[in-house]
């Protein structure tokens, strides 16, 4: 399977403090992959080093065969990356239609498969809300803003980090519902999420960190079948 | 790009806000004093013409600063720079006892702006917060004590443009900005064409993501644009337009001197920015006419007009955050209306 993200070897610190020890990751072209852990054991340092937010030390970032370890980070999102961050990243001045004309965008390869019609489509509550402040939208409205804003990109990877935290159980089932919509449409996901369970059905593989160190790469099937290693590395 | 069809905003006709009725009255107001000022203020209608041209260009320099400080998060003190350049150039392009022509001397103005710009942008939009602050401040000195120790530029005295700009094709002389009331509807109107020209900027998508950038520069690099390309384009527009502004004060009061370029000038600027409601445009236009107003009104009265100014000015600043236009917008909205208006406090989500 070609290779989209292809990161190797990454150590990232946050001042002194070391904080991924040589961390491979991969993802293929139309891949689910979870990424899983307790606390504090640098997923979300593994995904800002993915994009360039937070700069590896050592190792190397490969986006679509090309080396993007120095990147600027709009460079790299521009390779077909888009990020919806922990906390929703929504721009308090500006509307809902204002974060959407403002990410719509062709994909790396020219592709407009996501237009805004499409995304109001998927997310009919935002249609409603076009003229409303992004702040103020509800928490699952916020995080429909933020993935509609990143599908407007028409990215071939979507990179998701808490992407149910803090939601209501009716609207954690509807992102997830959207989620396995955007599965189906082709577009190579990695998800950061605390629900193993919906995790391990929806997504491919599974790579479970413990402090910034991969300790499991492998099917999300396999892993399901084996609850031995859940148990050793996350608890459950 | 140009946004989508469900994204662009409704068509149909919508009865315009209690607000924006309220700017449109002011401005009309303004458009027709030339016709009743005589009867309004007898004796004194030149003067008031004079200074309401001059607060006009004032709006646009302030404008042009919005665009920067209330978009773009990027808070300039050498903004006034620019304003001095667009003055000088029309006096060292133009002839010295003849009218300059304006379709060579306009371009070669904005220009010779733009470029100096992007210069300084290049150099100073990679810095950020209290930095940003103190290079362009850094460069605006520069700027000020160059003009002031040329000998071309008529050092501290300044030099003079004996002739206002002509406005010709062919020979036929278009408009007379000789004219006192000509030249203030040429200023009106090209206050009104840099407020229409930077609201059709920010509804486009290079708007929309100056806006993102001015919030969170590093969430927008993060969607995939990079800050600083933005950044020193609309440092670049902002500059030329404050240029456009210099052009029209050195040609309205046929003088230029290096204290245009002063962060003096460069600071009061900014208070009217931030007095009359940062980030709106509008804001901005009200904020330099408050300003002035003010300062005539309280010079008028009382010798000590810096220390009632400069309290009137903390009193305002505290009271209202969102400048003057916020004020304006709060008394003209509807009760039911206040909650859901587009005009939230900006900072991080």
């Amino acid at each position: 399977m070609e290779a989209l993200i292809d990161a190797v070897g990454l150590h990232t610190y946050y001042g002194a403090s070391h904080i991924l020890h040589g961390v491979d990751f991969r993802v293929g072209r139309g891949e689910t992959v979870c990424l899983m852990g307790r606390n504090g054991m640098g997923k979300t340092t593994t995904l800002r080093s993915l994009l360039g937010l937070t700069r590896a030390r050592r190792g190397t970032v490969t986006v679509r065969g090309r080396d993007m370890t120095r990147a600027d980070p709009s460079a790299i999102a521009r390779q077909g990356i888009a990020y919806v961050p922990e906390g929703r990243g929504i721009f308090a001045g500006l509307s809902v239609r204002e974060h959407l004309i403002m990410a719509e965008r062709p994909g790396p390869d020219g592709r407009r498969e996501w237009t805004a019609e499409r995304v109001l489509d998927y997310f009919p509550r935002l249609a409603e809300r076009l003229d409303n402040q992004g702040t103020n939208l509800s928490g699952g409205e916020q995080q429909m803003l933020s993935i509609g804003r990143a599908l407007l990109t028409n990215p071939d990877v979507l990179v998701l980090d808490e992407a149910t935290e803090g939601l209501a159980p009716l609207i954690r089932r509807d992102i997830w519902n959207v989620i396995r919509a955007i599965k189906a449409t082709g577009i190579a996901t990695v998800i950061v999420d605390k629900n193993v369970k919906v995790l391990l059905d929806l997504t491919d593989r599974s790579v479970i960190m413990v402090k910034g160190r991969v300790v499991y790469d492998g099917p999300s099937a396999e892993l399901k079948a084996d609850p031995g290693v859940l148990q050793t590395h996350i608890g459950l | 790009m140009t946004p989508a069809a469900p994204l662009t905003a409704s068509t149909a006709w919508q009865a315009p806000s209690r607000f924006a009725l309220l700017l449109l009255a002011l401005a009309a107001v303004l458009a027709f004093y030339p016709l009743y000022g005589e009867a309004l203020f007898p004796g004194q209608h030149d003067y008031f013409l004079q200074k309401l041209t001059a607060i006009m260009i004032l709006a646009m320099l302030a404008m042009s600063l919005d665009l920067l400080v209330g978009i773009g998060g990027m808070v300039s003190l050498g903004h006034a720079a620019f304003f001095g350049l667009g003055g000088y150039a029309l006096a060292l392009f133009g002839p010295e006892y003849e009218a300059a022509n304006l379709w060579t001397t306009l371009p070669m103005t904005l220009g010779a702006v733009g470029l100096a710009a992007l210069v300084i942008g290049a150099l100073s939009i990679r810095t950020g917060g209290i930095y940003f602050i103190m290079i362009t401040l850094a460069f605006g000195q520069m700027f000020y004590y160059v003009f002031n120790d040329a000998d071309f530029a008529g050092g501290s005295d300044g030099t003079y443009i004996y002739v206002r700009p002509a406005v010709e094709v062919f020979g036929l002389k278009l408009v007379d900005l000789g004219d006192a009331v000509t030249f203030f509807y040429v200023v009106f109107a090209a206050m009104m064409g840099t407020y229409v020209f930077l609201r059709v900027l920010l509804a486009s998508p290079f708007g929309k993501v100056l806006r993102g950038i001015g919030i969170n520069p590093q969430r927008v690099r993060g969607v995939g644009y990079n800050p600083d390309a933005y950044k020193l384009v609309a440092f670049v527009i902002g500059a030329m337009l404050a240029g456009l502004a210099g052009y029209l004060s050195a040609a309205q009061f046929g003088f230029v001197n290096p204290s245009m370029m002063s962060w003096h000038h460069s600071g009061t600027v900014l208070v009217m920015v931030i007095l009359g409601g940062l980030g709106t445009l509008h804001g901005a236009i009200l904020g330099a006419f408050a300003l002035e107003i003010l300062h005539a009104v309280i010079e008028a009265r009382t010798e000590h007009w810096l220390l009632v100014l400069g309290g009137l000015i903390i009193v305002m600043v505290l009271t209202l955050p969102k400048g003057i236009a916020g004020l304006l917008e709060r008394l003209t909205s509807p009760r039911a209306n206040r909650a859901r208006t587009g005009h939230e406090d900006r900072g991080e989500s």
